[in-house]
């Protein structure tokens, strides 16, 4: 006999937060249109889009713009969409935080292969399309804090980085994940500068356990469209509650490690940035505190300031994982 | 040009970086944190003013051809001085206002905790001092001291310089090109004096 189980309930069918709040406006305008018989069947979409279209590959605009919206209760603002593009740190395109945005032009974000490899069953070169395939795309909404003690709140569109290890078939000696940022000088202006302390590419890592926890995200885009350049495109790694120089941009390389793996800025300024790089407001830098941050847009004269919370506020999803840690001496 | 006609134009010059500022300001358009930029945008330029000022006397000692001359900077050497102070003080202004909130408690933790800042003090107490007695009448009052008194600039360009280094955090390119400008003025003027003493033993 075929017993057949209920489908778990599609993003599809939950009522994005927003629309739920404002179900009153929601109903009506609905009726409205029923009236004139232009209700459209609902379908999943990103709750928060912008007109905006970066440009890509169609394949990649349908899998984004088919993305499940985020259902968490909506808690922070979001950043606005022209803050969250055009005040970046990614080194390789320039230090100012205008420069990603300024001189990412000339960068090709497509084709895009990534190699997977270390201690994995099933290592090998993949296209970002077939990485893809098959992988439920969604909307996260997620606090985003810079060590550098400011803040944004940005609507990710992406996948768990576990459904993309689980597919690969991690060894059982496998115990960190290495990230390598792409390098390419002709591209990137950053990476051909002298007087700067970061050897290129830039690296990042993981402990699996942290890599495959269901909060950690591989995005491929933002307000509901492309990855733009200057964000990491076309595929970046989001950990909320770290620092965001953990969230390594335009990855081409993923390999497992039985060794904690090099990390650009804990090889740049060991007493500075620490491999873990929690988000921590005991644990200042040592040139500023990290108590509190300016959540942007922070106006002048209105500065935002807030407290930084432990964890980026993420703790209760993520503080067992480092259990009887001693978070000053792992910073 | 004479010189009546020279002195607002320089000094329209010299505030042009700070009407700039204020209409970016203004016009929103210095991004997403503009405190932080405002505090940065200052704290170059009072660099660059510190510099400028430096080099007008080896420029003038250097550069005298027939048509290419320094001459006719050196009046204006107060001024650019005084220029310095002006975005010293704009800094320190906006960082007090914009970063801290005039939270004076979180200024005295800053000032315990982070040299870089702390070494700006005698650097800002300096400057407001060589402001102060930038003027003939104090050159005539304190003679022979006025300029032991005004060679202390270098000292300010020295912790100046302290101030970016310290604050790297991968790019040297600032620190390296501060550090190497002041470096050659501080070098020139004290091979000269070298020189100077031993011709007049």
């Amino acid at each position: 006999m075929l017993i057949r189980r209920p489908d778990p309930i599609p993003s599809s069918e939950i009522t994005p937060e927003h629309i739920y709040r404002n179900r009153r406006a929601f109903m009506r305008d609905a009726l409205g249109l029923a009236a004139l018989g232009l209700a459209r069947p609902a379908l999943a979409a990103p709750g928060h889009k912008v007109d905006e279209v970066v440009p890509g590959p169609p394949w990649l605009s349908d899998a984004i713009g088919a993305a499940g919206a985020d259902s968490t209760p909506a808690g922070d603002a979001l950043t606005p969409y022209s803050h969250v593009t055009s005040y970046n740190n990614f080194y390789e395109f320039g230090y100012d935080k205008a420069d990603p945005a300024r001189h990412s032009g000339k960068f090709k974000p497509h084709p895009w292969q990534i190699e997977i490899t270390g201690a994995v069953h099933k290592p090998g070169v993949y296209h970002l399309e077939d990485v893809l395939k098959g992988m439920a795309l969604e909307e996260r909404v997620y606090r985003l804090r810079c060590v550098e003690a400011w803040s944004m709140v940005i609507p990710w569109i992406g996948f768990p980085l576990a459904a993309l290890l689980k597919r690969v078939d991690p060894k059982g000696s496998a115990k960190y994940v290495a990230f390598t940022t792409v390098k390419r000088p002709e591209e990137m202006p950053g990476q051909k500068k002298r007087l700067g302390a970061i050897d290129w590419p830039y690296r990042e890592g993981l402990r699996l356990d942290e890599a495959m926890h269901p909060l950690t995200l591989m995005a491929v885009g933002l307000y509901g469209r492309i990855l733009p350049n200057q964000n990491g495109a076309p595929l970046r790694l989001v950990v909320p509650w770290k620092y965001g120089f953990k969230s390594i941009k335009s990855i081409v390389k993923i390999e497992l490690t039985e060794h904690q793996p090099y990390t650009s800025w804990s090889a740049t300024a060991p007493n500075e940035y620490g491999f873990y790089a929690n988000v921590n407001p005991q644990v200042d830098h040592p040139r500023w505190s990290q108590a509190q941050e300016r959540r942007l847009p922070s106006g002048l004269l209105k500065p935002n300031i807030i407290p930084t919370q432990m964890f980026n506020g993420y703790g209760e999803q993520v503080a067992s994982l480092y259990g009887g840690m001693d978070l000053r001496k792992f910073y | 040009m004479p010189l009546t006609w020279r002195r607002p134009l320089i000094l329209m010059l010299c505030l042009l970086p700070m009407a700039w500022l204020v209409t970016q300001t203004l016009r929103q358009q210095l991004g997403a944190d503009p405190a932080t930029t405002l505090v940065h945008l200052t704290g170059h330029y009072t660099f660059y003013f510190l510099l400028i000022t430096l080099a007008v006397t080896p420029l003038r000692r250097l550069v005298h051809w027939r048509r290419v001359h320094f001459r006719w900077l050196q009046p204006h050497r107060r001024m650019l001085g005084l220029t310095a102070l002006f975005y010293a003080l704009a800094h320190v202004c906006a960082y007090l206002v914009f970063i801290l909130g005039l939270d004076f408690s979180v200024l005295g933790a800053e000032l315990i905790k982070r040299p870089y800042i702390l070494l700006t003090l005698p650097a800002l107490v300096l400057l407001i001092l060589l402001g102060a007695t930038s003027t003939q009448n104090m050159m005539r009052r304190l003679g022979r001291h006025w300029r032991r008194l005004h060679s202390s600039i270098y000292l300010i360009a020295v912790l100046a310089w302290l101030h970016v280094l310290l604050q790297v955090r991968s790019n040297y390119e600032d620190a390296f090109i501060f550090g190497g400008l002041t470096l050659l003025l501080l070098g020139m003027r004290l091979y000269w004096r070298l020189r100077d003493s031993m011709r007049h033993p």
